[in-house]
């Protein structure tokens, strides 16, 4: 029988060592295809298990972490809500994450590496340092300007420091409450819903993720290229055109909104807004330059980060002459983001270069120390230094004496072009009413704000009246404001 | 001694015959303190990490757990001296750790508190330890009582079937607010019976039959008919209250024991063949058993569902997540398992916790005292001794297998008791017993052997 004990014993061994190697290959082999397994709660409740780092804007938090005593159990608050939806985005527990909150997540969710001298530490003990912070390069006062500006008319603001590409103001109206998506349960997902299902479409960041025609502002980008290329030489000459001007090879007539726009020169043609001239221009320029110089202005391009991924404003390359003729006045497929056409104004103010534009100054660690500084580099030329110079007089003097009165700023130096757009089937959709301008105080050599403005539901007065109407008084309380903070 | 001793254990020299070997009862103390340090520390732990601060009632725990175990190593000095050293502090070790995890688990279920009624059912579990210990003088006198055994095996598993059915079993009763599972005490009294008829009849089973071919015989159906019968009745009991653990476990008890009275491999051989037939149909038409073997082969087809995980990825999950080192105690999530994390999976809380470590430590635990259970079998003299040695120690190694192996993914689930860890007080109780039992048998293996022989 002793034999027979022994036999059985050895089974048992044989059982316990199938167990061992099974664990093995569970908690070893496996552990990591688990752990990444979409069903598997445990990386949400760590994600959440301590307070999220805050997002600052002029160093004071506008976000902050409330503990819900639920399994997920820190949750998002939002100081400002609606005024910096358009900045942070939201951080939900159902719904993930959006613009800084997801672009930063890995700083303010206490994941990234940098947060840790020692990385290899929280790996071993399995914890997690405390999240960091990110502070924005936004200011409140000039947040808070554009935001009641628009005063929940639908638009956006976008305001750019020419110099540096920081990212001052940005503004999406109407806009919603990040807070009411935090956490989980019946509300965030009603709340989701009714969000998503509003006709006004609060939860899209105009600023940074839609495209419009930008009209008249585009001039600008169609002057630069004539000067550029050597088609205008003397801004002052006039330039033969007839009013109403026919679109090449077509029976069509582009008419102006005002009158004085017969044979006007350049000058005229932007201090006025002369559809005609800027037209003709585009089509004396040529397809391939003017697609060249969009294309340095910003327009084509992939990729801009900001570091949320900003929506790509289209010149379209593949044009017939009247195409390209209402496409240089910023009409036929040519669309652009708020953010674009501030990039546009800060080309011009900052001698033409274009700064490539944050909105994250800098990360740090919950005690402040950096982890990472926010890059301030260049996208290149987009016109030459005596084209910029040239059309910053043709901005100033739209501002002076021109469509764009209203944007004024006694004591400072401004410089604006207005434009209306025409969309819909037929133009029969209300007009987009847009701002573009820079401003630097008297006796300083350089620009403090580029602004783009874009207001949606504009009345449709004729011409250029509602971009100087609705989006210029808007420009110009965010530039004051600009000018104010120094 | 046995190969399986000297993996998990330095073999100690096996008594000489008739040579008077150590007592070891200062080993078995110094094992003692160290296991209710273990117990205590963690239940220290567990409050801290849980809650903040050190739980009330620590003095309290501690005080009673060394009592506990004093108590214990008493009557085993004093009525069982020459018992092995290890089986004490390994039943200790294992009671404190299953109650530190279920406090754990107390933790994130505040609503349903079942460490103080898992204390109080150790502290009867360590009560009848002492008192089997102290009245049962000498295990041969528990052959005598083999009918009476079965016949009392039989009853409290055919209780249950009266009493309403818990979780689609019918395998509980419950009286004046306690609910116990009397089919845990049948094992005991089935292992005695069979140890015991074995031993009896072992001549006829190893020597008469008539002979099929080669060396396989078709043993007497005289001798072989009741005890089969019995078998057969009580697996058939269990399969009507759908306890298909406890079937399977005595189904295995049954093979396991056969084949050490009688040598036959042909049997077990049989065994499995019919077992292997049985599990078959069971999980193909039994619906319950059915969904349990395709969680086992596909743990994740719920997730793919939409359904969220089941408990069995729920499971996986947790140990995946414990990886080598664990999370540490209190800073797992094991929770997430609900229904059954503190009975049947109790394992994955280890897991995740303590880690693949702190698993391992906890099944070679297992191991060495199934082990002991083993060597008891090998050092005694009598068949029905080694028997009821050999039967014991496969009981607590069938159910470590059965539910390790299912809440790890290596088998199918199927519901059983972790021993010791597991919350559920006849479990416990029932799992002192058999230390009890195996501390007696122990205790007459290594026993110098007196100049003459007594008659059997």
């Amino acid at each position: 029988m002793i034999r027979y004990i022994r036999w059985c014993a050895y089974f048992c061994a044989l059982l316990l060592v199938a167990l061992l190697v099974n664990i093995a290959r569970v908690q070893v082999w496996e552990s990591a295809a688990y752990g990444a397994n979409p069903a598997n709660k445990r990386p949400a409740i760590e994600r959440y298990a301590k307070p999220r780092g805050d997002i600052l804007v002029d160093g004071r938090p506008v976000t902050g972490s409330r503990d819900s005593g639920q399994l997920l159990r820190y949750e998002r608050t939002y100081a400002n809500g609606p005024l910096y939806a358009p900045v942070t985005g939201f951080s939900s527990q159902t719904y993930g994450t959006s613009f800084v909150e997801r672009a930063e997540d890995a700083i303010l969710s206490g994941t990234d590496p940098g947060l840790s001298a020692f990385p290899l530490w929280y790996e071993l003990a399995r914890g997690r340092p405390a999240g960091g912070n990110a502070a924005t390069t936004v200011r409140s006062g000039m947040q808070l300007a554009a935001y009641a500006g628009l005063a929940g008319k639908r638009g956006a603001v976008a305001a750019v420091e020419p110099a540096t590409g920081k990212i001052l103001a940005l503004v999406s109206s109407p806009s919603y409450d990040p807070s009411v998506l935090s956490g989980t349960g019946t509300k965030v997902k009603e709340a989701w819903s009714a969000l998503n299902a509003d006709p006004a479409r609060p939860m899209l960041n105009r600023a940074l993720r839609e495209t419009y025609p930008p009209g008249s502002t585009f001039k600008i980008v169609t002057a630069a290229a004539a000067l550029d290329a050597g088609v205008v030489t003397d801004v002052d000459a006039p330039t033969r055109t007839p009013d109403p001007y026919p679109l090449p090879g077509t029976s069509t007539l582009l008419p102006n909104a005002g009158t004085g726009c017969e044979d006007a020169s350049m000058a005229d043609a932007v201090q006025w807004s002369c559809n005609t001239v800027m037209a003709k221009i585009g089509v004396q320029v040529g397809l391939r330059k003017m697609v060249e110089a969009a294309r340095r202005f910003g327009f084509n391009t992939e990729g801009l980060r900001v570091p949320s991924w900003v929506s790509r404003s289209n010149f379209d390359t593949d044009m017939s002459q009247d195409q390209l003729a209402l496409s240089s006045i910023g009409q036929f497929n040519t669309t652009a983001t708020p953010l674009q056409m501030a990039m546009v104004a800060a080309a011009v103010a900052n001698g033409g270069e274009l700064t490539y534009p944050y909105l994250v100054e800098r990360t740090t660690q919950d005690d402040g120390s950096q982890v990472r500084r926010g890059d301030q580099r260049s996208l290149g030329r987009a016109m030459n230094p005596a084209t910029a110079l040239r059309l910053q007089e043709l901005m100033v003097k739209v501002v002076e004496n021109g469509t764009g009165r209203n944007a004024a700023i006694p004591g400072a130096v401004v410089g604006g072009k207005t434009g209306t757009a025409q969309h819909g089937v037929g133009n029969a959709g209300t007009p987009y009413a847009w701002f573009i301008s820079w401003a630097r105080a008297e006796g300083t050599a350089l620009p403090q704000v580029a602004v783009a403005v874009v207001v949606e539901d504009a009345s449709a007065d004729r011409g250029d009246i509602s971009g100087n109407g609705a989006a210029a008084p808007i420009a110009r309380a965010v530039m004051e404001a600009a000018l104010a903070t120094g | 001694m046995t190969a399986l001793t000297a993996k998990v254990a330095e073999p100690a020299p096996p008594p000489p015959p008739g040579a008077g070997a150590p007592k070891r009862r200062g080993v078995e103390l110094t094992l003692l303190a160290g296991a209710v340090l273990i117990s205590v520390l963690g239940h220290l732990y567990v409050g801290l990490a849980t809650s903040g601060h050190i739980p009330g009632p620590a003095a309290r725990y501690a005080t009673g757990l060394c009592a506990a175990a004093l108590l214990a190593h008493l009557a085993v000095r004093l009525r069982a001296p020459y018992a092995d050293p290890l089986l004490l502090p390994i039943a200790v070790l294992l009671n404190g750790l299953g109650l530190v995890l279920i406090q754990r688990l107390d933790a994130t279920t505040p609503g349903h508190l079942t460490a103080g009624d898992q204390l109080l059912w150790s502290a009867l579990g360590v009560a009848l330890f002492v008192l089997v210990v102290a009245l049962l003088g000498d295990h041969r006198v528990l052959q005598r009582y083999a009918y009476l055994s079965v016949a009392v095996a039989l009853v409290l598993m055919l209780i249950p079937v009266f009493f309403p059915a818990v979780n689609g079993a019918h395998i509980w009763i419950r009286f004046a607010g306690l609910s116990f599972q009397p089919g845990e005490f049948a094992k005991i009294l089935l292992a005695v019976f069979f140890a015991a008829y074995l031993a009896a009849n072992r001549t006829a089973l190893a020597l008469t039959g008539r002979r099929l071919f080669w060396k396989l015989r078709l043993l007497p159906g005289r001798v072989l008919g009741p005890i089969l019968a019995i078998w057969l009745l009580s697996v058939g009991v269990l399969v009507l209250e759908r306890d298909l653990g406890t079937s399977l476990l005595f189904f295995g008890l049954f093979v396991i024991m056969l084949f050490t009275a009688t040598g036959r491999i042909g049997w077990i051989a049989i065994g499995l063949l019919l077992a292997a037939l049985g599990a078959y149909a069971v999980g193909t038409f039994e619906p319950h058993v059915h969904g349990r073997v395709d969680d086992w082969l596909n743990p994740f087809a719920s997730i793919e569902r939409g359904e969220g995980p089941g408990q069995l990825a729920q499971s996986l999950f947790a140990f995946g997540a414990g990886g080598i080192l664990g999370a540490g105690l209190g800073h797992g999530q094991s929770f997430l398992i609900g229904f059954a994390a503190k009975s049947d999976f109790v394992l994955a809380t280890a897991g995740e916790e303590l880690g693949l470590v702190g698993l391992a430590a906890i099944l070679l635990l297992y191991g060495l005292l199934v082990a002991r259970g083993f060597r008891a079998g090998l050092a005694l003299r009598d068949p029905f001794g080694r028997l009821l040695a050999t039967g014991l120690a496969s009981i607590v190694a069938l159910q470590v297998f059965v539910i390790a192996g299912g809440v790890t993914g290596l088998i199918p689930l199927t519901g059983m008791a972790m021993p010791f860890l597991a919350q559920g007080g006849s479990s416990v109780v029932t799992n002192w017993i058999i230390v009890a039992l195996l501390v007696r048998l122990s205790d007459s293996a290594r026993r110098p052997r007196p100049a003459k022989e007594p008659a059997e």
